[in-house]
């Protein structure tokens, strides 16, 4: 990690956490300055939705070990939704369908919940839509959407667009993409990068969690590591996603299992 | 034969122990069919868990109140009931205090030509043919101790007659309060609405109540919905915590009509809603739309009895319940498709969310198909509040308990948003947002 003037955004030391009686992080440290981008790639099952999940605070992972610091403070003492107005979003891999709650709903409450926390005036219905057009034109997203409930009979790529849009929105400090990639044509993935790029800024950090280098030709890391069964193995420059592609994750796992030995 | 005199005695009686007596008799030509009925309510007995349509619904509370026939209205002023009118709605009304009629605080002008809107008291004596025409011809007294009940003891209520291709535009709001004094009152309205062919018609049964006194409410009502006629009931249950209520509603639908049934029920504490619609005609077309939202150890229970006669009918029955604390909801719904409704189209589902621990549901459909070419399919549900989408939404920063209610809130609008009259479905609205753990966090939101 490079010497930094700032503080870090986001330090996590030695994390565990576990669901259902499995330890599923062993011991996760990491480091995010901000304005960095971090990508955090693994094989299948490895715990990288579950750092996010975490991070996030979702109450069914049970962290048993460690310290996570955001901005200095204590994240593991937050809520989900104070995280989220203190500035963490997180994009789900599997983001869920409420029926019967409008999209344009849900943001406005969530906007305006957030404005309220930090002290900033909530803003009405009309200049709220003037903002989410303008959002919606950035991500490509159909209006009409918008006005169907949250998440309710979108495809695959529009969930993950519509994540996105929210992140746009939302203009978080530390933004946690779980697999927004995943399952998304060449098209749509432009789409999503272009979205991301245009939000990168000094203020603004990235977790990008992937399993395929393909995302990173677009949004260029300035960190990847390789989570393993719960464990940070190996981290590098964007070179190492493109080692990982041509190599694959035989490669770390053995390589994490002779530096255990 | 006894007969019924006019004379009151104020002393309450367990409904087993009733003293018809102290009746109103009301016309003579009834004398007979009202008589016959109590008979008929003194064999049937009042029902326990063990009767097959009571089995979940447990009415000993009923049976242990010693009721009054006699229970005189108050005299209510227009400020007093204002609260209880539908804001922004442009109806008539028949304002109804203790199942008695009251003029004064009733609205019938701007009918439309030839349409008929009278309190049944009144119809007694100037709409003789048309009552010996219909009244009681969709109900079965014989099976029913509460229609019995009812047939034996109304003596007050709506009758609405629709002449062939009136289009009635503003809907009829029968707003029915209750004042009980220190006796409760078994209070027993009948309606009755005939509609002809090629008509339109909205009408309101509501049910309030005045202070927390006990009684019950054993209201009946039959509607005739002629050849390609539209109909919409609604049906308004928020009385106080200890009213007991019973409503049952026959419907009988010619050719081509199209019923609508929404109910919205939030108050009483025991409570039995009983809708049959008879897809007599054949191209028919019903909707049963309710929404039912419960808390402390509400008892709400609702049957309906969908029966396809005809071929190339549809029915449909949308019911939800939300139920916090102690409080259950039950749910029966019956298809019966007889031998000649071929092509019929029958649909039924009721989903429940539990809120508590110890709050219940029972959902139990029953199909009963004579026809071979038929499609008909239910479904039920009773789960929890999905604690992903719960973390989906707070995820974006939206409090818990906003987070929460919002996802309640979002279970019901389904069935809210199926009603048409503006009016009335903000003022469910508005009972939801009240009742709602929470509800007050959403106003700004909606
Ligand atoms: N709720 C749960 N209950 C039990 N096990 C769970 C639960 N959630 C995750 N796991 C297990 O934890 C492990 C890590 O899961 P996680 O979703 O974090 O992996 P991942 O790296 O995101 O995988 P993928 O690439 O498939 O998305 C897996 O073995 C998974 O089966
Ligand atoms: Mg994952």
């Amino acid at each position: 990690m490079p010497k930094n003037q700032t503080p870090p955004l986001l330090e996590i030391k030695n994390l565990h956490a576990r669901v259902e009686g499995h330890e599923i992080l062993r011991g996760v440290d990491l480091t995010v300055y901000p304005g960095e981008v971090h990508s955090i790639m693994g094989p299948n099952g490895s715990g990288k939705s579950t750092l996010a999940q975490v991070l996030a605070g979702r109450e069914t992972f049970e962290v048993t070990e460690g310290s996570i610091a955001y901005l200095g403070k204590d994240l593991l003492e937050m809520e989900p939704d104070q995280r989220a107005c203190e500035g963490i979003f997180m994009a789900f891999q599997y983001p869920v369908e409420i029926p019967g709650v409008s999209n344009t709903q849900f943001l406005h409450a969530a906007y305006n919940a957030q404005r309220k926390y930090r002290g900033q005036e909530e803003i009405d219905a009309i200049d709220f839509l003037k903002l989410v057009r303008d959002k919606a034109k950035l991500v490509k997203i159909d209006e009409k959407l918008l006005s169907r409930s949250v998440n309710e009979g979108f495809s695959g790529g529009e969930k993950k667009r519509h994540e996105i849009y929210q992140m746009a929105i939302l203009a978080p400090k530390l933004a946690i993409l779980d697999e927004t990639d995943s399952g998304l044509d060449i098209d749509a993935l432009r789409i999503v990068a272009d979205g991301v790029n245009s939000l990168r800024g000094p203020d603004r950090s990235f977790l990008v969690i992937t399993h395929y280098q393909r995302l990173l030709n677009y949004i260029v890391p300035d960190f990847v590591h390789v989570l393993h069964k719960g464990r940070i193995v190996r981290s590098g420059g964007k070179d190492l996603a493109l080692q990982l592609e041509e190599k694959g994750y035989g490669w770390v796992e053995k390589e994490a299992v002779a530096a255990a030995v | 034969m006894i007969t019924m005199s006019p004379e009151k005695t104020r002393t309450a009686a367990t409904l087993d122990r009733l003293d018809v007596s102290a009746v109103e008799p009301g016309p003579e030509w009834l004398y007979a069919s009202r008589w016959a009925a109590f008979e008929r309510f003194r064999q049937l007995g009042l029902p326990d868990t063990h009767h097959e349509d009571w089995r979940f619904t447990n009415i000993a509370p009923i049976k242990q109140t010693a009721f009054t026939l006699s229970s005189p209205a108050p005299n209510l002023t227009r400020s007093v009931i204002e609260p209880l009118l539908i804001p922004g709605l442009d109806c008539c009304r028949l304002v109804f205090v203790n199942g008695r009629y009251q003029p004064s605080l009733s609205d019938t002008a701007g009918l439309p030509p030839g349409m008929g809107l009278w309190s049944l008291h009144e119809a007694f004596t100037t709409k003789r043919s048309l009552l010996e025409e219909h009244l009681g011809k969709l109900t079965n007294t014989d099976k029913h101790p509460f229609a019995a009940l009812n047939t034996a003891l109304f003596r007050d209520g709506a009758v609405i007659f629709v002449p062939r291709g009136a289009a009635v535009s503003r809907p009829i709001h029968l707003l029915h309060i209750a004042a009980p004094g220190d006796e409760p009152p078994l209070i027993s309205p009948r309606h009755l609405i005939v509609t002809e062919a090629d008509t339109t018609l909205s009408v309101i049964e509501d049910y309030a109540t005045l202070g927390d006194g006990v009684y019950l409410t054993n209201a009946l009502t039959e509607i005739v919905v002629g050849p390609n006629a539209q109909v919409t009931h609604y049906l308004l249950e928020r009385e106080s915590p200890r009213a007991f209520n019973v409503t049952t509603l026959h419907v009988h639908q010619g050719r081509d009509s199209r019923f609508a049934s929404h109910s919205a029920q939030f108050g009483g504490s025991i409570v039995r809603n009983n809708v049959s619609p008879v897809h007599a005609g054949e191209g028919g077309h019903s909707l049963l739309n309710g929404l039912y939202v419960l808390r402390d150890d509400q008892l709400v229970d609702n049957h309906m009895r969908v029966d396809h006669a005809t071929p190339h009918c549809d029915s449909r029955q949308f019911y939800k319940g939300i139920m916090t604390q102690r409080s259950h909801g039950v749910f029966r719904g019956r298809i019966i498709v007889r031998q000649d409704a071929q092509k019929t189209d029958a649909k039924q589902n009721n989903q429940n969310l539990l809120l508590s621990e110890e709050a219940g549901a029972n959902a139990d459909p029953q199909l009963e198909i004579y026809a071979d070419d038929v499609k008909c399919t239910h479904g039920a549900t009773v789960g929890q509040i999905d604690e992903d989408q719960v973390f989906y939404l707070r995820s974006r920063g939206i409090p818990h308990e906003t987070a929460r209610a919002m996802i309640v809130y979002a279970f019901a609008s389904e069935n809210l948003e199926r009603m048409p009259l503006q009016p009335v479905r903000q003022l469910v609205q508005r009972l939801l947002l009240d009742r709602l753990p929470h509800g007050k966090l959403l106003e700004q939101t909606l």
